[in-house]
């Protein structure tokens, strides 16, 4: 199983475009970074959190799948996990 | 002295008692000194007076007058508790009261009196006053409204005062430790109650459970070990689920205009070309481990409309090694979601309709198997051996059926041994059933001893009809196709001479339950309806066709791949000679292609060649084109539409053939 998911994660790192890769932890610790930027960790974490609890709010039964952020030079894409939190920022034009 | 003294009152007292008692003979001796008043009477003896001597008569007898009391006794006795015996008393009280009067005097100092002047006060406080006066002015006045000044004495008062001991002020304190305080802050949300309470349901779930499972003791052992292995394993898989979800999101973006296309994109041209429409190609799918496999089977995925399967193995007779059954998704194109390798090559495969997970393979060494996707592994959970009823022979298709009455699970296939075989699952085992055999009409061969033995035809292709249950086609190698009933295991209900050679598809209509369709090597594609056995179309595509379809959407339109890399679409509604698309779809002209699936849902098509590609292309809308509605009529919906169309089809050309019979 650990085998499959590190695959994936490399595949992740090595598509075209990604720029980073950041496992973020329930307590804004980062486990995997793969990128220079550390920042992004608490930031969007904190973004999650209020995204999760907008949906949520709506409709209890409701979840937070993923969150795009597009902005003028990349994308960062977050997938909140229930202890965990991917983020992978990608160029999505190259 | 005492006794002079005595001796005179002595006197006294017997002059007395004389006179009284009249006592001579103590009188009788000293009444010469002062008894004068008593001489003129004379002494008169009382008769028990005794008779003394004068000796004894002058004997002085010595009186001693005490102060004590006579009546106090003198013989008190009292315990003593410390010698432990009763003791004289020595000294005894000698008071005798005699008389008692108590007065009525009160000191003025006294309670009582200040009681008793308090009461007297409020009555007659002028005359308190008043009477107070002169004489005892200075302590009346001291005491009827003043405080008492203490009045000292003037001899001899001192004052003496004296000072305790104060005892030192001692402060004592005492400091606990605080207790350890933490911050907490959360939020009281909708979904924080429902969390609450979903956790809490099912821990009652649990219990519940846990109630009826108390007997299993064997299963802790087991479970403790899954709980150590979780916790080792959890950071990385804990990701697993949300790195899926990103990788198909990373994906979207960098194929985001194939989304796009996929979703949105229609061929705007169509509109300008008649009856022609093209193929739009979308996503690649490739497998690295894959390369050297041709794609030998294609299905799509009832439940989840964006998974298929590919099945990979080699037509190559030479080249026989191993095989893969892989499942991708639309939503990755870069990476399968499953995998699983063989170690034969694969030739058919079909996925349940209901069941998603349950994936049934046919393999080229003649053996079938069934994969469980749930399963973690990648060894099929059922799998045919020699001893259970395996194909001699490569297994060209599988299909699945619909449960038996034991709500079995079973599935059928047939082989180039000549066998139909169906397999059912019964618990943990494969159990088959030979449906039929497909021999060769007439033709025996000369067996060991004598034995004739009928020559068996090798079926390289079956389809089940849709509605009727036990109605299935085969398609042989020799290009003859059967058309038989489950019921029946010798005797085949119709037999068409299809084609020269082998038989590669065939496929029931969608819609209308007595047309379908084959294809061969023969480079043609031929439509039949079953209870005629001419074909009612012929379609000569100008190369070895590897397989063909028909459209979920409608009952005229069907496709189908040829070894020259072309697709062709034909609509015969449209068009009834001819192809309305013939599409090239692959880069290098000497690929092959080998399969074509329509998806259910969407109009896309997949088609797998011998390189082991599977290209997805979208059907333009001149291809899935619906029939015109009449003005004011009401769209007629369903199958019912297409059946007619057909019909219509079949009409026409029923028609004439009767008419030139």
């Amino acid at each position: 199983m650990s085998a499959e998911v590190e695959e994936t994660l490399k595949r992740i790192q090595t598509h075209k475009g990604v720029i980073g890769t950041i496992v973020v932890n329930a307590e804004g610790n980062t486990t995997l970074i793969t990128s220079t930027k550390v920042d992004y960790a608490g930031l969007l974490h904190q973004l999650t959190m209020k995204a999760r609890s907008t949906v949520r709010d709506l409709d209890p039964q409701n979840d937070l799948t993923f969150l795009r952020i597009r902005s003028k030079k990349h994308e960062i894409m977050v997938a909140p996990d229930k202890e965990y939190l991917l983020i992978v920022i990608q160029n999505p034009s190259e | 002295s005492t006794s002079a003294t005595n001796e005179k009152t002595n006197m006294l007292l017997m002059s007395v008692w004389s006179c009284f008692f009249g006592q001579d003979e103590e009188d009788g001796t000293e009444m010469g000194e002062g008894d004068e008043w008593m001489q003129g009477k004379t002494l008169i003896k009382p008769l028990d007076q005794l008779d003394l001597t004068e000796a004894e008569l002058k004997e002085e007898f010595t009186r001693i007058l005490t102060a004590n009391n006579p009546h106090a006794p003198q013989n008190i006795v009292r315990y003593s508790f410390k010698e432990r015996s009763y003791k004289p008393i020595s000294s005894v009280d000698q008071l005798a009261v005699h008389f008692v009067l108590e007065g009525n005097l009160l000191h003025q100092d006294s309670d009582e009196a200040r009681r008793q002047r308090a009461k007297q006060g409020g009555e007659d406080a002028g005359d308190v006053e008043e009477g107070g006066g002169e004489e005892r002015a200075d302590s009346v006045e001291s005491k009827a409204g003043k405080k008492e000044q203490k009045i000292t004495n003037q001899f001899n008062f001192s004052e003496r005062a004296s000072q305790t001991l104060n005892n030192p002020l001692r402060e004592r304190g005492c400091q606990t430790e605080p207790p350890p305080r933490a911050n907490f802050s959360a939020t009281a949300n909708q979904w924080e109650i429902y969390d609450v309470y979903l956790e809490v349901l099912q821990k009652q779930e649990k219990n519940k459970e846990k109630a009826k499972a108390v007997p299993k003791k064997d299963d802790d052992k087991g479970k403790k070990k899954m709980m150590l292995v979780e916790t080792q394993s959890d950071d990385i898989t804990k990701v697993a689920k949300v790195a899926k979800i990103i990788e198909r999101m990373v994906n979207q973006n960098t194929f985001d205009d194939i989304a796009q296309d996929f979703k949105y994109f229609e061929d705007a041209s169509d509109e300008y070309r008649e009856q022609e429409g093209t193929l739009l190609p979308l996503w690649k799918f490739q497998y690295d481990k894959a390369k050297r496999l041709s794609v030998t089977a294609l299905c799509w995925n009832e439940s989840y409309k964006d998974l298929f399967a590919v099945g990979l193995g080699s037509y190559d007779f030479t080249k026989q090694g191993r095989g893969m059954l892989v499942f991708y998704s639309l939503k990755n194109s870069t990476f399968p979601e499953y995998i699983y390798p063989t170690t034969s090559g694969i030739l058919c495969l079909d996925i349940h309709k209901h069941l998603p997970y349950l994936v049934a393979v046919g393999f080229y060494d003649g053996c079938v198997a069934v994969y469980n996707l749930k399963e973690e592994t990648l060894q099929p959970i059922y799998k045919s051996t020699a001893k259970s009823g395996k194909h001699t022979d490569p297994v060209w298709q599988v299909k699945w059926q619909k449960d038996d009455m034991d709500n079995n699970h079973n599935f059928f296939s047939v082989s180039s041994d000549g066998r139909v075989v169906s397999w059912t699952l019964v618990k943990n085992e494969l159990v088959f059933t030979d449906i039929i055999k497909l021999s060769l009409a007439g033709a025996v061969s000369e067996g060991p001893e004598g034995v004739q033995l009928p020559i068996m035809a090798c079926g390289t292709s079956f389809d089940f009809h849709k509605q009727i249950d036990y109605l299935f086609l085969v398609g042989t190698e020799e290009g003859k196709i059967h058309k038989c009933s489950k019921a029946y295991s010798s005797q085949f209900l119709e037999t068409y001479n299809a084609h020269n050679m082998a038989v590669d598809a065939v496929k029931w209509n969608h819609f209308h339950t007595k047309v379908f369709i084959s294809c061969s090597s023969d480079w043609t594609v031929k439509i039949w309806d079953h209870t005629i056995k001419t074909p009612m179309f012929t379609f000569d595509l100008n190369a070895s066709v590897g397989d063909v379809a028909w459209s979920p959407y409608s009952s005229t339109v069907f496709a189908a791949v040829t070894t020259d890399g072309k697709v062709h679409t034909f609509d015969l509604s449209i068009n009834k000679y001819e192809a309305i698309c013939q599409q090239p779809v692959v880069a290098k002209k000497k690929t092959k292609l080998t399969h074509i699936e329509f998806n259910p849902v969407y109009p896309i098509i997949i088609v797998g060649d011998d390189r082991g590609y599977v290209t997805s292309l979208k059907l333009s809308p001149n291809l899935r084109k619906k029939p015109k509605e009449k003005k004011g009529q009401e769209l007629p919906k369903g199958p019912e539409v297409e059946i007619a169309k057909m019909e219509k089809l079949l009409s026409l050309l029923r028609e004439p053939e009767n008419s030139n019979a």
